[in-house]
């Protein structure tokens, strides 16, 4: 176990440097803002007196590093800043919605998975066929339709014209689990069907590549059963790059689901980001990119480790 | 042909289609094999002794077409159902392919290799594929068999990838197992042992066994028949001490005096065969080594030699001016 | 969702059947692009009612003779919108990958030929970049900058650096080991000459192919940002925004979000065949099998 302990010690030392990175360009990014932050929380209670006590209680008269060191302080004893508009904090509201972008974001992949996986193995088995170029055509174009086509095509297929799904809202699923499913169909649709080419396009190119090595020649002279030599000798060493765009996926599905959240009425975290963009809540802004860039952050680190677990060179330190 | 022969192959050929025209990989080869001898088949690369290999056991590439029979235990293996051929092989055929580090599946363990064909033909359970897998990898000598069994084939070293590929060869006590220049890809200090291992695998079990290389040294003694290969065809085929001793073909005499002796003086130039082998998509009118031959003369540009006995039965060649070695020069 | 992660994967195989001769998709796809693009340069020229007129009485009308598609629900004629939409979409999609190309180009080509430090510094500096979600740092920076296409442009542009540096440093360090290259330096070639005139021309092509796939990529993202309202500044409005207005309209005109999204979709998939059939073309390796 020990070159396992080896590889995750060398992982989370990369970890921190990272993660340090992203709030620091959070932090520069936020201070970006032209114009005064107090003076846009003040709105039309700006008078100079108060811009300026404002100012000095924010500590925003204070050089720049000092500020990032401060509010980094903050950050690390968990106190991301609250809202101006609505009190809450950022970790509430942010923990909050959570959940159900989790949702959305867990049936998106296990749509794109369903959908890409199986139709990839079926391509390279019978690569060069009509089936496999059909299908590579059809995802070539899918990838030319972005989250926000699906998403008014589907809503105006099943809400508009045959009413058998509502186009927003949203009902927990710890109140109403049918309800709650019904209202994630249209998103995590839209959000499967703008994952699935990217998934299956790379792991049928691995599978093929993978059927031309010599250990499947000799698997074949083995007269092991068709079946186990597609799904055991050659999906196995493909799915390494699966789980590589399954993790760059993720920061594509984040990213995807500030659209479809918005789009159908989610209250989850990228609703969160997009409203607080609408009301220049600053605060909420800067505190939500945070968590979302670290989030993505650690997922990546999560993805790394799975390399590991499925390629055995990698955790010998071999690859 | 022969009722007796475990393996016999009846004007065999192999047509690759390719962007420069057709490749004749195998022309008219014919080769028969007895039970529990072995055949060793020699030749430069490309001169398209894998291919055969590949088109006994049924593994041509796609796009490549074969013509002719191959005679397998009575059957003919080119009309056999996919399904059949698939439980005919491990359990009759078995092969060993050149780089066990690219013929072994990086990311399953030696024992997965090991155990899938056991449970596959010989329907064991896991326990006693388990069982039997240690003791075909003491079989092949290979140390500490129970841990190998999870290990990853990058953990081990070639010539014990080798061992492990023989053993998979093995595992189903085939009738015949081909071996596909098992020895190319390893260092010279393990190559004697890898063949000495399959020599007394082959010995124990009975078994017919084809060795496919480039080196004369490597049949020398450890087959019971040659037959030398050149652009796709056999153009000289012997019982091995008779090969050696009363070699035809001057394209024989050229690899045996390429292989290097103890007894050369040292900084002796080593007689390389000149020119290179020709190109398969262009068939030639006249015998293919004509080129590189130095007793080549006008008829054999123009016509091609057929395959015909010599003075010894089983000795065959196709050669115009054959030779007459009487001195015999073991490797 | 369409992202600025540009790595669309290397080996991933297209459908684009290459050899010595382009296909009919291909020269259609042409054709398409030099449409989109004669007719958004043309635009002033062209007879078309001006896109911001707002006609109250003809709101949501269908095809005419007056308004070849229609008008939208401010009564604005549909043909002129696309047509205008089409100019900014182009601009922000042409110019952000330029931005990307030339300066992710120049550093991807100078770490993979002068390794070392610097390559670590590059590669370094453009992990961090990718540590974040492409389109919530594009979010982000809109946000506290200020919408507006320049920021746009600016930010997408940024954001497609690490991926264009990726393919330059990949074809430099493939190249920089030839022998015509060892053998300008060994003639005495300054480190510019041979970046310029041995390198770069090499480079040139893959980065083409590139260019045009991340053009589509663009075009996609801004549409995306626009649809929400948070990419053009309203009243500005490109083919994204159109689509953003037509949803409200789903249930009665259904065409307003349909034909700009037909036109983007043309265009995004044109851009899509070229550029793959120029990256089958000039790395025949990563091409059709």
């Amino acid at each position: 176990m020990t070159p396992m302990v080896g590889f995750l010690a060398r992982r989370l030392f990369y970890l921190l440097p990272v993660l340090i990175a992203v709030s620091l360009l959070t932090f520069l990014i936020a201070s970006l803002l032209p114009g005064d932050l107090a003076y846009t929380i003040l709105g039309d209670q700006a008078t100079p007196e108060n811009v300026a006590a404002l100012r000095h209680d924010m500590g925003l008269d204070e050089p720049i590093w000092w500020r990032y060191l401060g509010w980094l302080g903050h950050v690390l004893e968990g106190d991301l800043g609250r809202s101006f508009r609505t009190g809450q904090t950022v970790l509430q509201a942010v923990a909050e919605r959570l959940p159900v972008s989790f949702e959305l974001m867990l049936f998106a992949q296990i749509i794109a998975l369903a959908v890409g996986v199986p139709l990839a193995i079926v391509c390279a088995a019978r690569s060069g066929g009509p089936f496999d170029r059909f299908m590579t055509g059809t995802a070539f174009g899918m990838l030319s339709v972005p989250a926000f086509l699906s998403a008014i095509l589907l809503i105006y297929l099943f809400a508009v014209e045959l009413h058998w799904l509502p186009a927003t809202g949203y009902i927990p699923f710890t109140e109403d689990p049918i309800g709650n499913l019904r209202f994630f169909v249209l998103p995590s649709l839209t959000l499967g069907l703008a994952e699935w080419p990217g998934i299956m396009r790379v792991l049928r190119s691995d599978m093929i590549a993978a059927l031309q090595e010599d250990y499947i020649t000799l698997a074949k002279a083995k007269g092991l059963k068709p079946s186990r030599i597609l799904f055991v000798h050659a999906l196995k060493p493909s799915s390494l790059t699966l789980i590589t765009i399954t993790g760059i996926n993720i920061g594509r599905l984040m990213g995807g689901t500030v659209i479809v959240e918005t789009i159908f009425a989610l209250p989850g975290i990228g609703r969160l980001l997009v409203g607080a963009i609408g009301t220049r809540d600053l605060i909420i802004l800067q505190g939500v990119v945070l968590c979302i860039a670290c989030g993505y952050v650690l997922m990546n680190f999560v993805v790394d480790m799975l390399y590991a677990v499925i390629d055995p060179r990698i955790r010998h330190g071999h690859a | 042909m022969n009722a007796q022969a475990l393996l016999s192959v009846e004007n065999a050929a192999v047509d690759l289609p390719t962007a420069r025209g057709n490749l004749r990989a195998v022309d008219s080869v014919d080769l028969t094999l007895a039970p529990g001898k072995t055949l060793g088949i020699v030749g430069e690369s490309g001169c398209g002794k894998t291919m055969l290999s590949r088109a006994i056991l049924q593994l041509l590439p796609k796009k490549a077409k074969l013509s002719g029979r191959v005679m397998f235990d009575g059957q003919d293996l080119t009309r056999l159902s996919p399904d059949a051929l698939r439980k005919l092989r491990a359990r009759s055929l078995a092969v060993v392919f050149q780089d066990p580090m690219t013929s072994l599946n990086p990311v399953l363990t030696i024992g997965t290799q090991l155990t899938e064909t056991l449970q596959e033909h010989l329907e064991l359970d896991t326990a006693t594929a388990t069982k039997r897998a240690v003791e075909l990898l003491v079989a092949v000598g290979i140390p500490a068999p129970e841990q190998r069994l999870t290990q990853y084939p990058h953990q081990l070293s070639g010539g014990m990838r080798q061992r492990v590929a023989i053993a998979i060869a093995l595992s189903c006590e085939p009738k015949l197992l081909i071996a596909d220049e098992p020895t190319t890809a390893l260092d010279v200090t393990i190559q004697a042992q890898i063949l000495d291992l399959l020599a007394r695998e082959q010995r124990r079990r009975h078994m017919a066994m084809i060795i496919i290389t480039h080196d004369l040294g490597v049949v020398a003694g450890r087959t019971d028949e040659v037959a030398v290969m050149y652009a796709g065809r056999v153009v000289e085929c012997a019982p091995t001490p008779v090969l050696f001793k009363n070699m035809h073909m001057p394209y024989t005499e050229a690899l045996l005096a390429a292989i290097p002796k103890l007894d050369t003086p040292p900084h002796t130039a080593l007689p390389a065969i000149s020119g290179r082998p020709p190109d398969p998509t262009r068939p030639m009118k006249g015998c293919s080594f004509a080129p590189r031959c130095r007793y080549a003369d006008g008829r054999c540009q123009g016509e091609k030699p057929r395959l015909e006995r010599a003075a010894t039965a089983a000795h065959q060649y196709a050669c115009f001016h054959p030779i007459k070695l009487a001195a015999g020069a073991g490797a | 969702m369409a992202t600025l992660e540009l790595s669309i994967h290397e080996e991933a195989v297209s459908p684009v059947r290459t050899g010595r001769r382009l296909g009919m998709l291909f020269w259609t796809a042409i054709g398409w692009m030099i449409l989109v693009f004669a007719v958004a340069i043309l635009a002033p020229l062209l007879p078309l009612p001006s896109p911001t007129d707002m006609d109250m009485l003809e709101r949501r009308a269908a095809f005419s003779a007056l308004h070849w598609l229609g008008t939208d629900g401010l009564g604005r004629d549909e043909l002129a919108r696309l047509v205008y939409g089409a100019r900014i979409s182009l601009v922000v999609g042409l110019c952000a990958p330029v931005i990307g190309v030339t300066i992710g180009g120049a550093l991807g080509m100078l770490a993979g030929y002068f390794r070392g430090r610097f390559e670590a510094l590059a590669v370094g500096s453009m992990d961090v970049l990718l540590a974040f979600p492409p389109l919530i740092f594009a979010l982000a920076v809109t946000a506290f900058l200020g919408q507006s296409i320049f920021n746009l442009t600016c930010v997408l542009g940024v954001l497609s650096i690490p991926a264009f540096m990726r393919v330059a440093r990949a074809a430099t360090l493939t190249l920089a080991r030839r022998e015509f290259v060892i053998a300008a330096q060994a003639l005495g070639a300054s480190h510019a000459r041979i970046l310029l005139r041995e390198l770069l021309p090499n480079v040139a092509l893959p980065l083409l192919a590139f260019f045009l796939l991340g053009v589509a990529v663009i075009i996609l993202v801004e549409g995306a940002l626009s649809f929400l309202g948070l990419g053009v500044p309203p009243p500005i409005s490109s083919w994204g925004s159109m689509i953003g207005e037509g949803r409200e309209s789903l249930d009665v005109a259904p065409r307003l979000a349909f034909i700009p999204a037909i036109v983007m979709f043309l265009t995004v998939l044109s851009f899509n065949l070229i550029g793959d059939t120029l990256r089958a073309i000039t790395d025949p390796r990563q091409g059709a099998l």
